[in-house]
């Protein structure tokens, strides 16, 4: 394992890690020391400086220069929010709730230093609604800080802003992930994306610029603006550096949440972090269920953004699943088509219908109703949904369907002329490992 | 559908609470899905009486309100039980046995998907994607996850649950 020290999970396992007074008590540029020297000695148009210097890319999904971003917002002397996206949904990514489980404070710090840099007065988290443990623990740190002159009309006595924290938990909508999507959510409505242009920066929550950015990208700030943008800089590829939350998850050994630096292959990660696969490796989801599998033969990519894009795939959320050889990949692409197809919001007829069909389509493979020809139907949906639609839900089913075939046809094939799976496995079941029982802990 | 009738009606307190909630919005609307949430609490679910209500508080239509709560997955209807039981379904938790842990609920409890023991104790439900996948396979009960489950575990949250127990032992912490 390269040598590298964990900054964003650094305390995530000290017991009340979420308390102010654990939070202070751990010195350093902790306990809002940081942002007492930003806010009273930095100027806001500096911090956005130094974020874009740091390379800081966003660790949503998009991957969007995160400095860049926040230059974006328009100089119209109307109210500036901040919505923190913190509805993690995409399927294979659990980092944003131990953030907020685990460091709250440590991200209520990086917002206020991102509040003061872009001048915002009140910032919103919107937190999904399964997170129940991490809203509470989010609004309890908020509660605190209130008490304790941090938050409120005058920020940490410094005289210098007013700021405003306030939690919004969702109900259960994986497109309230899409940063419009949120919006709509947080303003009271269905969760409707939105067509951009305009974009947020320019009109967003209530139609004011609004910045947009995922837990974790907001809580890298933090540490830019203590350690330096050159520190930031220094971890992992220049075009895309700094410390990274990994989720891996399905066939390894000891899934679970691993700190690394962007750059770590991904190789390193399956095998020096979650203790190597179970059973032979077929293929790699890099980042979130949405994105391009990758095979056994790219294993050596490095895990950063530009690499990973560079192997045919995208980072993502950070979020790898690992399939081993036992796993039928046109049932896992079907599990896919449902969830995609559940969440679709219907506002475009392409994703609404399409996603349906394809669902349809993997459904009837699976469970051995496959006709001639179906392979190439679902490459011809697939061509006619993708970017055609609002958002990039539609999208997010498109990238596994066209990469899935495109790297196993021979089993959608299989499928077909023998009305069962390549690898021996009940219709609409995967392969079940002994070790997988209860390997979660 | 529940047999014994309950009482709807919000607390003129909880009213004031959502009006004053609103205030801390760029525009009212911005309050309602944590209006509906706190609603939801008070009365243990969201039928067409509580969104009006809230929608009275907040100042906006109850057909639009309605509308909104019926995109949404996860407030609790008048029909669920005591314990909604969610399943994850979702890739992750299915490469790692999530099938095996919703057919042996399913067959425990007597119920399939979105029904409820006539005891009204358990609604089992699928979940799409908890945000559980190092931890797979996952359910969540109400307000807390089990993560890592096992059969005996399933055991002995369920156990728990029927003597009305909290199984806290075994909650995410």
């Amino acid at each position: 394992m390269p040598e590298f020290e964990p900054v964003l999970s650094k305390y995530f396992r000290e017991p009340n890690a979420w308390t102010l007074a654990h939070y202070r008590s751990r010195g350093g540029y902790y306990g809002y020391e940081t942002a007492r020297k930003a806010i009273s000695s930095m100027e806001p148009k500096a911090i956005i400086e130094d974020v874009k210097k740091s390379n800081l890319r966003g660790r949503g999904g998009a991957g969007f220069p995160a400095g860049m971003k926040w230059s974006f917002l328009p100089e119209n002397g109307k109210p500036r929010y901040l919505a923190v996206n913190a509805d993690e949904s995409e399927p294979g990514t659990f980092k944003d709730r131990e953030i907020m489980a685990k460091d709250p404070h440590g991200l209520i710090e990086a917002m206020m230093i991102a509040c003061w840099a872009i001048q915002c007065k009140h910032a919103y988290i919107f937190i999904r609604g399964e997170f129940v443990r991490e809203a509470k623990r989010m609004q309890a740190a908020i509660d605190e800080c209130y008490r304790e002159g941090i938050l409120g009309d005058d920020v940490l006595g410094l005289g210098k802003f007013k700021l405003d924290i306030t939690v919004i938990t969702g109900a259960g909508a994986y497109i309230c992930g899409e940063e419009t999507g949120l919006l709509s959510a947080a303003e009271g409505q269905r969760a409707y994306p939105k067509i951009k242009p305009p974009f947020p920066a320019v009109e967003g929550y209530f139609r004011q610029p609004t910045i947009i950015n995922n837990v974790e990208t907001i809580a890298c700030v933090l540490h830019i603006v203590a350690r330096g943008w050159e520190w930031f800089k220094k971890i992992g590829p220049e075009s895309g550096p700094g410390p990274k939350l990994f989720c891996i998850s399905g066939h390894v050994k000891k899934p679970g949440l691993y700190e690394a630096p962007l750059g770590t292959t991904l190789r390193q990660l399956i095998y020096d972090y979650a203790g190597g696969p179970i059973g032979e490796i077929k293929g790699i989801i890099p980042g979130g269920s949405s994105m391009p599998i990758m095979t056994v033969d790219q294993i050596d990519t490095p895990a950063d953004f530009d690499s990973i894009r560079a192997a045919g795939s995208f980072l993502g959320s950070a979020g790898l699943i690992v399939f081993n050889k036992d796993t039928c990949i046109v049932n896992a692409l079907l599990n896919l088509a449902r969830f995609y197809h559940h969440e679709s919001c219907g506002q475009c007829t392409p994703c609404r219908e399409g996603l349906g069909w394809l669902e349809k389509l993997c459904h009837r493979l699976e469970f051995g109703h496959g006709k001639e020809g179906d392979v190439d139907l679902m490459n011809e949906v697939s061509v006619m949904i993708k970017g055609r639609t609002i958002c990039f839900l539609a999208d997010s089913l498109i990238m596994p369907v066209q990469s899935y075939i495109q790297k196993f046809r021979e089993e959608f094939e299989y499928h077909i002329k023998h009305k069962r799976c390549m690898t021996g496995t009940k219709a609409g079941e995967f392969a079940q490992v002994e070790e997988l029982a209860g390997a979660g802990r | 559908m529940s047999t014994t009738t309950t009482n709807t009606t919000l607390r003129p307190e909880t009213l004031k609470g959502i009006a004053a909630l609103t205030k801390r919005f760029p525009q009212p609307e911005g309050a309602l899905l944590t209006s509906l949430r706190i609603a939801e609490r008070e009365v243990g679910f969201i039928n067409a009486h509580v969104c009006e209500q809230v929608a009275g508080a907040i100042g906006m239509p109850p057909a639009k309100v309605w509308g909104m709560v019926s995109f949404y997955t996860t407030f609790r209807k008048e029909t669920d039980g005591k314990n909604v039981v969610w399943v994850c379904a979702t890739l992750p938790c299915a490469l790692r046995g999530a099938e095996g842990v919703y057919d042996y609920l399913s067959k425990k409890l007597g119920v399939n998907k979105d029904e409820t023991t006539p005891d009204n104790l358990f609604t089992l439900k699928k979940a799409e994607c908890l945000g559980s996948c190092g931890t797979a396979p996952c359910m969540q009960v109400n307000d807390d996850y089990y993560e890592g489950l096992t059969f005996e575990k399933i055991d002995e949250i369920l156990a728990d649950l029927k003597a009305g127990k909290s199984p806290a032992r075994h909650v995410t912490q």
